[in-house]
């Protein structure tokens, strides 16, 4: 770990907590790595957990091919779910606790046994899985106007910043986890619709990559950890006011508040 | 094509370059024709070891072969045979199989089973595999014998690991308590036309059953299946040849279904 990315680390932090956005890192240095963006990321999880922050899961980004696209990438991306992130369904969320928040929705899967890759295929991950609930995932960005590379997102531990979880646990008996539907509601406008294998074909096809890849930095996802695999549409933006519905099926639904 | 110049460790360089090279060689029967049946399953551990420890990968499962009384009859035998899956095996919905890496494809519908429990032993029944299955799911494997046109005698193919190659599984799964298990009805179409119906029970009347010999044939030899394994219990229906631009979708009564892309 080098100064200047504990450097990068504090600053993505402080943004963070004084909601004042910074200029992209991938401006201020071109030499920075992708192994150098995780290795921030790691550092800012670091720090939070040195003020009594937990980690409750993880999220895969940049699932969908039209994401990728616009990043001009070929992977997937991750981040880390702190306990300070998660909000049952139904709660408030101020909108200025955040900087330019989005949100979108996801099939969370929660663990009943250890992942630890290499060669995890999402098979493995379909046996661990104790259960999956809705979620949505807001995202929001301490890079400035959301101008970001890959680099970038992935040192803001993947612009993650709240998760909504929501009440109904199912197993996965008899449940399609690539045909499941997805609706996603504002104020009770329909603004986008998907299905579990816009997360790369299988939403646990996508936490098999996370398992894999992890085990390069020497994480494992752990039983009991709530994984978010990736959205199942584009991200919408929200504004003081709007209530956010995800409806998913069989599955149940979620709904979050801004105020 | 190359010719066999020596015995087991050859053998099994032979049959690993072939696959890895995709080309179709001679069987090996023609060769060593007092070969057993045994020394076959020792040649399949040796592959297997050989595949495991080039490609780092692991084993995931076990498929059946020869499950149904045609197939057995026509091979001149009364017993089914098994081979291993590894995780470079798994083949995807969601991505193209690529003609190139193969030789003489075929397909063939099957029911995977998904275990929640290890087994292993002498005397398992059809009830031990149905109580440790966690789901049954819809299956199609890709089968590709090395062997110049899949001709072949029940040693060879057994030293061929069953002929297996890759494998799909569908994204509907069920506990084999909510679903009759032993009459799951199956259409197999390529390119919209059907080419294939049948049911579970062509698998030796019941999946279950075929799975079951298996693990006491394993068991005999001290071995098992693990928490987390697939099997392939064997095919419902004749396998049917495929080639670059095919589709094929098999599908099952309550299961969902499984498709395959080939380019």
């Amino acid at each position: 770990m080098t100064v200047k990315n504990v450097e990068f680390a504090n600053e993505l932090l402080e943004a963070e907590e004084t909601r004042q956005a910074i200029s992209a890192l991938t401006d201020r240095n071109e030499h920075l790595t992708v192994e150098d963006a995780y290795n921030i990321q790691l550092e800012t999880v670091n720090l939070k957990l040195a003020q009594g922050k937990k980690v409750i899961g993880k999220k895969v980004g940049l699932t969908s091919v039209a994401m990728q696209k616009m990043l001009n990438v070929n992977e997937p991306d991750y981040g880390h779910l702190l306990d300070d992130m998660r909000v049952e369904s139904g709660a408030l969320v101020k909108i200025d606790s955040m900087i330019s928040p989005k949100i979108e929705a996801e099939i969370g899967f929660v663990l009943d046994e250890d992942l630890v890759g290499p060669n995890v295929t999402y098979l493995d991950v379909m046996m661990a899985t104790k259960y999956v609930v809705p979620t949505l995932e807001i995202i929001d960005s301490r890079v400035k106007d959301w101008k970001i590379k890959l680099i970038d997102t992935v040192a803001d531990n993947g612009s993650s910043a709240k998760v909504v979880v929501g009440e109904k646990l199912t197993a996965l008996d008899g449940i399609d986890l690539r045909t499941n539907s997805m609706v996603l509601f504002k104020n009770d406008e329909l603004l986008a619709t998907g299905a579990g294998a816009a997360a790369l074909g299988h939403p646990a096809h996508a936490i098999a990559w996370l398992a894999n890849k992890l085990h390069e930095f020497g994480i494992t996802l752990k039983k009991g950890e709530l994984i978010l695999p990736g959205a199942l549409s584009g991200a919408v933006s929200v504004s003081a006011g709007d209530t956010i519905e995800a409806k998913f099926g069989v599955l149940g639904s979620v709904t979050v508040h801004f105020e | 094509m190359t010719l066999l110049t020596s015995k087991n460790k050859d053998i099994i360089e032979y049959l690993y370059t072939a696959e890895r090279d995709a080309r179709e060689v001679m069987k090996v029967t023609d060769e060593y024709p007092e070969l057993t049946i045994k020394e076959a399953y020792e040649i399949q551990n040796g592959l297997l070891t050989r595949k495991l420890t080039e490609n780092g990968t692991k084993t995931i499962g076990v498929k059946l072969g020869l499950t149904s009384k045609a197939k057995q009859e026509m091979m001149g035998v009364n017993e089914a045979i098994y081979g291993y899956l590894h995780n470079d095996m798994l083949a995807y919905e969601w991505e193209a199989i690529q003609f190139s890496e193969l030789i003489h494809p075929k397909v063939e519908p099957e029911i995977a089973f998904l275990l929640s429990e290890d087994l292993q032993g002498e005397n398992i029944t059809a009830e031990d595999v149905l109580k440790a299955t966690k789901y049954v799911a819809p299956a199609l494997e890709v089968i590709d014998s090395r062997y110049k046109d899949f001709r072949f005698t029940l040693v060879d193919v057994v030293a061929d690991n069953c002929s297996s190659a890759k494998f799909v599984v569908g994204s509907k799964w069920v506990s084999p308590s909510a679903i009759d298990v032993g009459n799951i009805g199956m259409v197999m179409s390529k390119n919209g036309n059907v080419e294939q119906t049948g049911s579970s029970a062509a698998v030796l009347g019941h999946p279950a059953e075929a799975i079951a010999w298996a693990v006491n044939e394993l068991g005999a030899l001290g071995k098992g299946l693990k928490k987390g394994d697939i099997v392939l219990s064997g095919a419902m229906s004749e396998a049917i040849a495929f080639q670059a631009g095919d589709s094929v979708i098999a599908e099952f009564d309550g299961l969902g279904s499984v498709t395959l892309y080939c380019k």
